[in-house]
C-alpha cells in the first residue's frame, strides 16, 4: 500500500502494481482525470502535476516510490477562487481542444509560483516541455503574462497590507 | 454586395462529401421542426433550445467538438436570433440522434452547413415567445421587442423573462417560416464578438469532459495489439502466459475483417486482426504487452517502403510519365513555346501523422443487445449504422454519446477503434474502455499522403503568367486511383484563371492507409504552388506580390453562386491587407526575409506573410501575419484562435514531421521521433480578420495551407536557398 497526499487529502493505493505510473494511478484509481495521457514517455507534458510543489511528468513517476509525498493536480489548484493562471486561461480563451491545457496550466502555475515576473525566454524555457498540437502557444504566452501581472499585483497588495499591519 | 447562395458544390467539398457523407446537404440546412409544438407545456421550444426554470437557456451544439470551437459558435448563432442573454446560456453537446442531421466534424463544414438551420431555430423560438407574450398581454405582436432573454412591450412598459413565457410558448403552433424574420447583420449583438469557449472553465479546472475520461460501473480496460505491418494477421500468441499476468483478466485474438483498411468512414466497419488484452486497469494491459509474443502471418501485409515510394515518384516526374489527365484548358504547348521565360521545379512531401494529443480511445458497452458508446469521434453520425452491422443489433438499440475530443484534424473521422472496442466488449461481456497507446496511434493512422508535384510555368513577354503544367505523382493502392488525399483536385486557381493549364498524374504503388489530414491535398499542394509562383516571380525579375496579384487577376467570382469558389476581389483584399500589415518592401535586418503566400481552401481566402532569419541551417520564424476572409464572423475569439493555431500547426508540420515506412510498418513511434513544435520555436502571430459580410464559412482548416510556402519563400529571400521538400529537416534545416 502506498499513501500519497493528493490535493491535500491522503489517498491510499491498495493492490496495484507499485511500478504503475502516477498518471494511471490517478486516472484509474483516484478519480483524478484532469491529468491526461498523451505519450507515456515524458515528451508531451499533458500529464504534468506538481510533486511537492514542482512540476513533474506523472507518466514518469511510479506510484510505489511516492509514499508520503504531496501531489497537486489541476483539480486542486484553485482555492476559494480560481488560481490566477486558470482565470487567465479562461479570460484569454486559450484552449482549442483543451486536452493539453491542464498540463500547460500546471507548468505555468509552477513557473509563476517561483518566478512571478518571468521574461519571454524564461516562459519559453519553462513551457518547452508541454506540447500543443492545436498551436495555442501564442495565447498561452499572453495568458501567462496576464497571470503574472495579476499575481504580482496581488503580491504587492498583500505585502502592503502586511506592512500596514506591522506599522499599525 | 453580390451574395452567392451557400451551395456546397465545389470539388473540394464534393470530394469530402463523396467519401464521407455520400448524401446531399440541402442548401437551406433546415431540419424538420418535428420536435416543435409539443403536446404538453415544457421548457423545450425545439431540438436546440430549452429555457430552464432558473432563467438559464440550454442550447445544444449538434456537431462534435474537437477544438474547432463549434460547441460555442453554433449555440452563439442560435442565441443571436433568440436574443438570449449569453451569460445565461449553457452550451451542451446534443445527443446523437437522427433529428440533428449530419453530426460530424469535417471539411470545415459545421458553420456553413448549420448557418441557416441555427438561425431559424433561434428565430423560431423567439417568435413563439413573442406570440405567447402578445397573447397574454393582448397586444399586437409587432409592438414587441426582445433582448437579454426578455420580451418587452414598449407602449405599456410590460416585460417578461423568457422563463415565464416558455410554458405557454411551447404549446403554440410552429410559426410559418415566412413569418419568422431573421436579423440583418447590422443588428447582431453577439455574432462577431470575442466569446470565450463555452468549456473554458471545465478545461482549466480539469473536469472529465474528454473521450478518454468516460467511465461506467463495471467497466474493464483493454489494449489491442495489431501487426506493425499493415494487414498482417495474428496466427497465434502466448495467450496463456499473458492471462496469468497480474491485473490481466483475459487475452484473446480478434480475427479482424478482411482489408483493404481504407479510409471509408461512411460505410466501413473493418478492423485489423490483433490481440486484445483485457485488464483491471489501463496500466495492467499496457504492461502485459511487454510479455506478449505474437506470430504474425505477413502474407497479406503491406511491404511499403517510403524511400522506394519517393524514389519511384521522383523518377516518374523526371521522366514525365503521364497515366491520367486531371484537367486541361487552352493551348498549353503553344503557351510554353511562345513564352519569354519558363521554369520547371519538383516539390515533394512525406507521409505525416495526425498526432493529436488524445490518442484514440473509447468506452463501449456491448455486452448485451443494448449497446452504448461514449466517444470523441468526428463522425458520430456514422457509428450507429456500422456498429449495428458489425454486432448484428438493431440500430435503435445503440446509444452514442459525443464527448469532447482532444484534437481531431481528421484522425477521428474514422471509427475503427470503436469497432475494436465493441468486439472486445461483446467477447468479455462487460463495458470496455479501449485505450490505444501513443505508439498505436502513430502506427495505425490514416496518414496524410505523400505527394509529389512537378510544376512548370510559362511567363509571356509582358510578364504575365500564361501557362501552367502540373504533373502529380500520387500514391495509389491499385495503380489506377490516387489514395485518399494523395493527388490534386481542380482548383479555381490556376485552372480557371491562367489561360493555358494542364494537370496530369502518374501513380506509385502504396498500401499504407491514408486519410483526411487538416485541409487534405491543399495542405501539400499549396506549398508547391505558392512556392513555385514565387520562383517564377523571382526568375521574371518581378516583385512576388505584384506577380501574384497579376496572376490572380480580377475576374471576380470564378463560379458565380458557389460560395466555395475563388473570388479574386476577396483574394486581392487579403493579399493587400497582409502585405500592408507586414510592411512588404520595408528594409529588413541582415539575414531576414519576408515571404508571402495566398491560398483558398474550404471557402476561406487566406494570405500570410512570414518574417524569418536564417543562420546557417537554423531558421527563426519571428512573425507571421495572417489576413483571413471567411465571411461573416461568428465568434471572433474562436476564429482568431484557429488562425493563430493553424500557423503554429503548419510550422510544426513543415519543420520536422515525417513518417517513414519500412516493410509496411511505421518507423516512428512517439513524439521523440516525431516532433511537434514547442513554444520556444513558436512565432508571434498577427491576425487580421476581414469581415467581408459574405455568408460565414469554416475556419478550422484554410489557414494552414499558406503557412509552409510563406515560410519557404521567406527563407529564400533571407538566404537564397529554395526549399522544395517537406519537412524542411530533409534539407538539414531546423526551426529554432
Amino acid at each position: 500500500m502506498t499513501t500519497i497526499t493528493i490535493n491535500g487529502k491522503d489517498h491510499s493505493f491498495n493492490g496495484i502494481d507499485p511500478a504503475m505510473p502516477l498518471l494511471w494511478a490517478l486516472r484509474d484509481h483516484a478519480e483524478i482525470q484532469g491529468v491526461k495521457y498523451g505519450c507515456g514517455v515524458g515528451q508531451c507534458g499533458a500529464c504534468t502535476v506538481w510533486l511537492d510543489g514542482y512540476a513533474v511528468r506523472s507518466c514518469q513517476l511510479t506510484v510505489g516510490a511516492l509514499e508520503g509525498r504531496a501531489v497537486t493536480t489541476v483539480e486542486g489548484l484553485a482555492t476559494a477562487t480560481l488560481h490566477p493562471v486558470q482565470q487567465a486561461w479562461i479570460d484569454h480563451d486559450v484552449a482549442q481542444c483543451g486536452y493539453c491545457q491542464a498540463g500547460q496550466i500546471m507548468s505555468a502555475a509552477a513557473l509563476l509560483e517561483r518566478n512571478p515576473s518571468p521574461t519571454d525566454d524564461e516562459i519559453d524555457a519553462a513551457m518547452a516541455g508541454n506540447l500543443c498540437r492545436c498551436g495555442t502557444y501564442v495565447r498561452i504566452k499572453s495568458a501567462i503574462k496576464a497571470a503574472s501581472g495579476a499575481m504580482t499585483a496581488s503580491a504587492l497588495f498583500y505585502n502592503a497590507m502586511e506592512a500596514e499591519e506591522v506599522s499599525a | 454586395m453580390n451574395q452567392p447562395s451557400n451551395q456546397i458544390a465545389n470539388t473540394e467539398r464534393r470530394d469530402f462529401l463523396k467519401i464521407s457523407l455520400g448524401l446531399a446537404l440541402s442548401s437551406t440546412g433546415s431540419i424538420s421542426m418535428m420536435s416543435l409544438a409539443s403536446a404538453e407545456a415544457s421548457g423545450t421550444l425545439n431540438a436546440y433550445v430549452n429555457i430552464n426554470a432558473d432563467g438559464s437557456v440550454t442550447i445544444y451544439g449538434p456537431n462534435p467538438e474537437v477544438g474547432q470551437g463549434v460547441n460555442t459558435s453554433l449555440p452563439m448563432i442560435v442565441a443571436e436570433e433568440l436574443d438570449a442573454k449569453w451569460e445565461d446560456v449553457q452550451c451542451e453537446a446534443a445527443p446523437v440522434q437522427q433529428q440533428y442531421g449530419m453530426q460530424f466534424a469535417g471539411g470545415s463544414l459545421s458553420i456553413p452547413m448549420r448557418w441557416d438551420e441555427m438561425r431559424k431555430m433561434g428565430a423560431t423560438a423567439r417568435e413563439m415567445l413573442c406570440r405567447a407574450a402578445a397573447s397574454q398581454w393582448n397586444v399586437p405582436r409587432d409592438e414587441l421587442i426582445t433582448a437579454d432573454s426578455l420580451v418587452r412591450h414598449g407602449p405599456s412598459g410590460k416585460s417578461a423573462h423568457y422563463k415565464d413565457l416558455v410554458a405557454a410558448a411551447s404549446l403554440i403552433a410552429v410559426p410559418d417560416e415566412a413569418d419568422v424574420r431573421l436579423k440583418a447583420p447590422a443588428d447582431y449583438r453577439l455574432l462577431g464578438k470575442r466569446i470565450s469557449n463555452a468549456s473554458a472553465e471545465g478545461i482549466a479546472t480539469g473536469k472529465p469532459i474528454f473521450g478518454i475520461d468516460a467511465k461506467v460501473d463495471g467497466m474493464v480496460y483493454a489494449s489491442f495489439v495489431k501487426c506493425p505491418s499493415i494487414g498482417g494477421v495474428a496466427k497465434s500468441a502466448n495467450l496463456e502466459a499473458v492471462r496469468a499476468l497480474p491485473g490481466v483478466i483475459d487475452a484473446f485474438i480478434l480475427d479482424g475483417t478482411p482489408g483493404p483498411y481504407n479510409f471509408d468512414i461512411r460505410e466501413s466497419h473493418t478492423i485489423q486482426s490483433g490481440v486484445a488484452i483485457v485488464g483491471k486497469d489501463t496500466w495492467s494491459t499496457f504492461k502485459a504487452r511487454e510479455a506478449l509474443k505474437v506470430d504474425w502471418d505477413l502474407s497479406a501485409a503491406s511491404q511499403d517502403d517510403s524511400d522506394v515510394i519517393e524514389a519511384e515518384a521522383l523518377a516518374a516526374l523526371a521522366a514525365g510519365k503521364v497515366e491520367a489527365e486531371i484537367e486541361r484548358t487552352g493551348d498549353v504547348e503553344a503557351a510554353f513555346a511562345n513564352a519569354a521565360m519558363t521554369a520547371d521545379a519538383t516539390y515533394s512531401t512525406d507521409f505525416v501523422s495526425h498526432a493529436q494529443l488524445e490518442p484514440q480511445g473509447v468506452l463501449v458497452s456491448a455486452a448485451t443487445s443494448a449497446v452504448e458508446v461514449w466517444t470523441s469521434s468526428q463522425t458520430p453520425v456514422f457509428i450507429t449504422s456500422n456498429l449495428a452491422k458489425l454486432l448484428d443489433v438493431t440500430p435503435g438499440n445503440i446509444t452514442v454519446h459525443q464527448l469532447r475530443g482532444g484534437g481531431g484534424f481528421g484522425r477521428r473521422l474514422s471509427n475503427e477503434y470503436i469497432f475494436e472496442a465493441a468486439l472486445i466488449s461483446r467477447r468479455v461481456g462487460a463495458p470496455v474502455k479501449l485505450q490505444w497507446k501513443r505508439e498505436d496511434d502513430m502506427a495505425f493512422d490514416y496518414f496524410r499522403a505523400p505527394t509529389y508535384y512537378r510544376l512548370q510555368g510559362a511567363v509571356a513577354a509582358d510578364g504575365q503568367l500564361v501557362g501552367w503544367k502540373n504533373l502529380v505523382a500520387a500514391a495509389s493502392a491499385d495503380g489506377e486511383n490516387a489514395n485518399y488525399g494523395a493527388s490534386y483536385r481542380p482548383y479555381d486557381f490556376p485552372g480557371k484563371v491562367i489561360p493555358n493549364v494542364a494537370v496530369e498524374q502518374s501513380f506509385v504503388k502504396s498500401q499504407t492507409p491514408t486519410g483526411a489530414w487538416r485541409a487534405p491535398i491543399s495542405n501539400v499542394y499549396a506549398f508547391a504552388e505558392q512556392s513555385f509562383i514565387a520562383e517564377l516571380a523571382h526568375k521574371a525579375g518581378q516583385d512576388h506580390r505584384d506577380f501574384l496579384l497579376n496572376a490572380i487577376g480580377d475576374k471576380g467570382w470564378i463560379k458565380e453562386g458557389d460560395m466555395a469558389s475563388l473570388n479574386t476581389a476577396r483574394a486581392r483584399a487579403t493579399i493587400e491587407a497582409v502585405t500592408k500589415a507586414a510592411g512588404w518592401g520595408r528594409k529588413l535586418p541582415e539575414g531576414h526575409g519576408l515571404g508571402l503566400a495566398f491560398f483558398l481552401s474550404h471557402s476561406g481566402h487566406i494570405a500570410e506573410v512570414a518574417e524569418v532569419s536564417v543562420d546557417g541551417k537554423n531558421i527563426t520564424v519571428h512573425d507571421v501575419w495572417v489576413a483571413a476572409d471567411v465571411g461573416q464572423v461568428v465568434n471572433l475569439s474562436g476564429l482568431e484562435n484557429q488562425l493563430q493555431g493553424s500557423v503554429v500547426d503548419g510550422l510544426s508540420t513543415m519543420a520536422a514531421q515525417s513518417i517513414s515506412i519500412k516493410n509496411g510498418a511505421v518507423v516512428q513511434s512517439n513524439y521523440d521521433s516525431y516532433p511537434l513544435l514547442r513554444m520556444p520555436q513558436s512565432p508571434r502571430v498577427h491576425v487580421d480578420v476581414l469581415n467581408s459580410g459574405y455568408r460565414p464559412t469554416g475556419a478550422g482548416e484554410p489557414a494552414l495551407p499558406p503557412l509552409a510556402p510563406a515560410v519557404c519563400n521567406a527563407v529564400f529571400n533571407a538566404c537564397g536557398e529554395r526549399i522544395r521538400a517537406l519537412p524542411i529537416s530533409k534539407a538539414g534545416f531546423t526551426i529554432v
